[in-house]
């Protein structure tokens, strides 16, 4: 008979040390840089503020369902993703080893990018910035060509950062400026995963909330820059007509899907810390609403800064045609400005036709330079930056959106690591007696050794290949597999009553609907409709040639078939190890039970792991 | 400012100076610049004539290179720079951007790299300290266990008891004088 204390952790497995580092990591891991650079993108091309319905309308039926499933399963289950999914039964191990790829693939290629906002990080400290000035000649007459043809961001990006190459085939050499601040990179993971949720939990603090007020500053500043309003009325003014594309619903779809960071096995993970009796439903309301909050929150001041430069591109062509006609008429000087230049420009084409054609005047309309949209690392490492040279205290602007952006990057690659570390910790790869710390530094540097290929000339074609093909598609197939998994093979009666007992009260009729019909057919939908999409065309990208004749224009190129079965590769082998591993469980069981012994497997519930 | 005669004065003392020091034509004076064709724009067309060989102009490229030479002087003197005072078919040499020694970047990455090495090997030794700790705690701690199991097995855990601040019951400590010794 003993009178213990009931201790509440007996297993001995490590926990938040507060609720709000659990809420503040899952928050971390799903804000990401893609909430900066994509979905403002998708706001504009997909008709303003039209695009917030199929967008609402995804996170109510996908988006904050599939997010509950995860956190409740990693709670109840304690265990990281391949544990959890082969306690679910043992047929479905292979959704968890599925996972633990796509986190392993992710992290390999999600660090290399946030290695380049390291480098133009350190960079923002030298007056005046680089990327502002294009580098001279040999001969010191004039600019360098490249430079000189596009603009000194382009070059700076293309030539100075990647030095790219014009052929995804022709791999070009490592830059050793990209692999010390990969090294960094993987040295600040590392730092800040050693021992994992230990220290992580404490990084948190800092990398999920500084984000919030940068953007704060952000707004502040973009709001009063000059075309501010410009950018902003052109995001906001819905056009309910694009609704009427179903290419619209897909990109809401999949971005509320990829921007929650879902079927990583990240989010089980952060999850299996918890202490058991924790309201999960409270909680996966809570990240999924506060995810699509900053997404919101974080665009205007992206547009305001996007109509700024839009503004102050369109003024500067003005001028430029100010100052043509200026001289060709020998006008006084400030005798044409901005405001009457319309004006003058009816009146000498009425009276000088000819002059004006050979003038060869640029058609200067705001509009245009407003539909100059761009997504992902051109936002913001080229169009930004160019919008950051023409703000006054340019270095300040720059050091805080590059911080603003790693902080945002790191807090991801926490989740996706510990989507990686925690698996294999319980696999216990190494011995019980070694440290955790060695396990995470093997992790750390196994992922530098292989991420150095993404330095190569070649290396950002081969990031948007794994953006592409690694982080899309097995996703969907995995997420499609849990919810099946969870509600078919578990059981909604088991699930249910297991959450019941975790939140403290019933389940209610929305999640019983939406994880049983709406998220997989969803999921279905989604999945069916971004492959087909993927194969109307044959896979192509495009490179930067100073060779092309379109220069500076980036030229189209289809991939070689090499690179193609590399990307089906990628695809497939996540989503190829559920049905494989399910076949090899299969064979075992049939081996097993060719012996006389044949035990039950005990039937699994939530409340019976911890009593 | 206003261009008017004056300017104009300047202008051509400017040109007269830069053809004094390029071709040390010590005899150019102001009167050797003629400026014609003055427009609104203020824009004109200008020549440096020759008087010891009368009425010739000095020929095109010479000016063109004095000017060169001398564009910074003629550039501050009239507070321009050389985008707002156009000299046409003079293309002016740009000067290369200031380099320091050691690039800028270098020194950011060696302060932070530093700052992240001295954080993971102070983590590390604070992991190592901390499992030695534990290490010698576990083997100090079996021995406590057996008596903690020993003070429970009574079904009332002796912690609770608080044997320390006890009352000695005065009535019963007496009484030990009562029984007998054997």
């Amino acid at each position: 008979l003993s009178a213990t204390p009931e201790t509440p952790r007996e297993d001995g497995r490590p926990e938040w040390d507060n609720k709000l580092q659990y809420i503040l990591s899952c928050i971390g891991f799903a804000v990401g840089l893609g909430n900066v650079w994509r979905f403002p993108y998708l706001c504009q091309i997909h008709g303003g503020g039209a695009f917030l319905i199929p967008y609402f309308i995804a996170l109510l039926f996908e988006g904050i369902p599939l997010l509950h499933l995860e956190l409740a399963l990693g709670q109840c289950l304690r265990k990281g993703s391949i544990g959890a999914w082969n306690t679910i039964s043992p047929y479905l191990g292979g959704v968890g080893i599925g996972s633990w790829m796509v986190s392993v693939l992710v992290s390999l290629y999600y660090n290399t990018v946030l290695t380049w906002v390291m480098w133009y990080f350190i960079n923002s400290f030298q007056e005046p910035l680089p990327w502002s000035v294009c580098p001279l000649n040999e001969n010191r007459t004039g600019f360098n060509e490249e430079c000189y043809e596009s603009t000194s961001v382009n070059y700076f990006w293309y030539r100075k950062t990647l030095n790219i190459t014009p052929d995804i085939a022709e791999s070009g050499t490592l830059q050793w400026w990209l692999i010390l601040c990969l090294a960094t990179c993987w040295a600040i993971v590392y730092l800040c995963t050693i021992r994992g949720i230990e220290t992580t939990g404490k990084a948190i603090y800092v990398t999920a909330t500084f984000p919030y007020l940068v953007l704060t500053i952000f707004l502040i500043q973009g709001l009063t820059l000059p075309g501010a309003t410009e950018g902003l009325i052109y995001l906001f003014t819905p056009n309910l007509n694009t609704l009427k594309n179903p290419r619209v619903w897909l990109d809401a779809a999949t971005q509320i899907f990829f921007s929650l960071s879902l079927a990583f096995g990240g989010l089980i993970a952060f999850a299996s810390y918890n202490p058991t009796k924790n309201d999960c439903e409270k909680d996966a309301v809570t990240v999924a609403i506060v995810n699509s909050m900053t997404s919101l929150y974080a665009s205007i001041p992206v547009f305001s800064v996007l109509g700024f430069k839009a503004t102050t591109a369109y003024w500067d062509c003005l001028d430029r045609n100010i100052i043509n006609i200026i001289n060709e008429f020998d006008l006084p000087e400030e005798s044409i400005m901005r405001q009457n230049y319309t004006s003058w420009i009816s009146f000498l084409n009425s009276s000088y036709p000819e002059k004006i054609a050979g003038l060869k005047l640029k058609s200067c309309d705001l509009q245009e330079f407003l539909d100059q949209s761009v997504s992902g690392t051109g936002l913001a490492f080229i169009v930004f930056t160019q919008a950051i040279i023409l703000m006054p205290g340019s270095q300040a602007w720059a050091i805080l959106f590059f911080i603003m952006l790693f902080s945002l990057g790191l807090s991801s690659m926490f989740g996706n690591i510990e989507g990686v570390f925690t698996p294999l910790l319980e696999l216990q790869i190494i011995p019980k007696s070694a440290p955790k710390e060695l396990l995470s530094g093997i992790i750390c540097l196994i992922s530098f050794l292989i991420a150095l290929c993404f330095t190569l000339g070649s290396g950002s074609y081969w990031i948007d290949i794994f953006d592409r093909y690694a982080g899309s598609v097995p996703l969907l197939v995995i997420a499609f597999f849990e919810v099946i998994g969870v509600m078919y093979i578990y059981k909604i009666k088991r699930f249910s009553k297991d959450v019941e007992w975790m939140t403290g009260r019933k389940l209610n009729l929305y999640w019983q609907i939406t994880w049983r019909f709406i998220s997989p057919m969803l999921l279905l939908i989604v999945f069916m409709a971004f492959v087909t999409l993927q194969m109307q065309k044959p896979p192509s990208y495009t490179a930067w040639n100073p060779k092309y004749e379109g220069f500076p224009m980036k030229e189209e190129k289809v991939y070689p078939p090499w690179v193609q079965a590399i990307c089906v590769l990628l695809a497939a082998l996540p989503c190829v190890c559920v049905p494989l591993a399910a076949l090899f469980h299969l064979a075992k069981q049939k081996h097993r039970s060719k012996d006389s012994s044949f035990v039950p497997t005990e039937v699994f519930s939530c409340q019976g792991a911890n009593s | 400012y206003a261009w008017d005669a004056n300017e104009e004065y300047l202008f051509k003392a400017m040109v007269a100076f830069a053809m004094r020091r390029y071709s040390s034509r010590s005899s150019t004076q102001i009167s050797n610049v003629l400026l014609c064709n003055v427009t609104d724009r203020v824009s004109f067309w200008f020549v440096v004539t020759d008087s010891s060989k009368n009425v010739t102009t000095v020929p095109g490229s010479e000016v063109e290179a004095a000017i060169r030479m001398n564009r910074n002087r003629i550039n501050s003197a009239f507070l321009l720079s050389d985008k707002t005072l156009q000299f046409l078919k003079i293309t002016s040499t740009l000067s290369p951007p200031v380099e320091p020694s050691t690039p800028v970047w270098l020194i950011v990455f060696g302060v932070v790299l530093c700052l992240i090495v001295a954080g993971i090997v102070f983590l590390i030794v604070s992991g190592i300290q901390k499992h030695k700790k534990k290490n010698k705690e576990s083997t100090e701690g079996e021995n406590l266990e057996e008596k903690v199991e020993v003070t429970l097995e009574n079904g009332i855990p002796c912690e609770a008891l608080d044997l320390k601040t006890g009352h000695v019951n005065g009535v019963f400590a007496a009484d030990d004088e009562r029984f007998t010794s054997l």
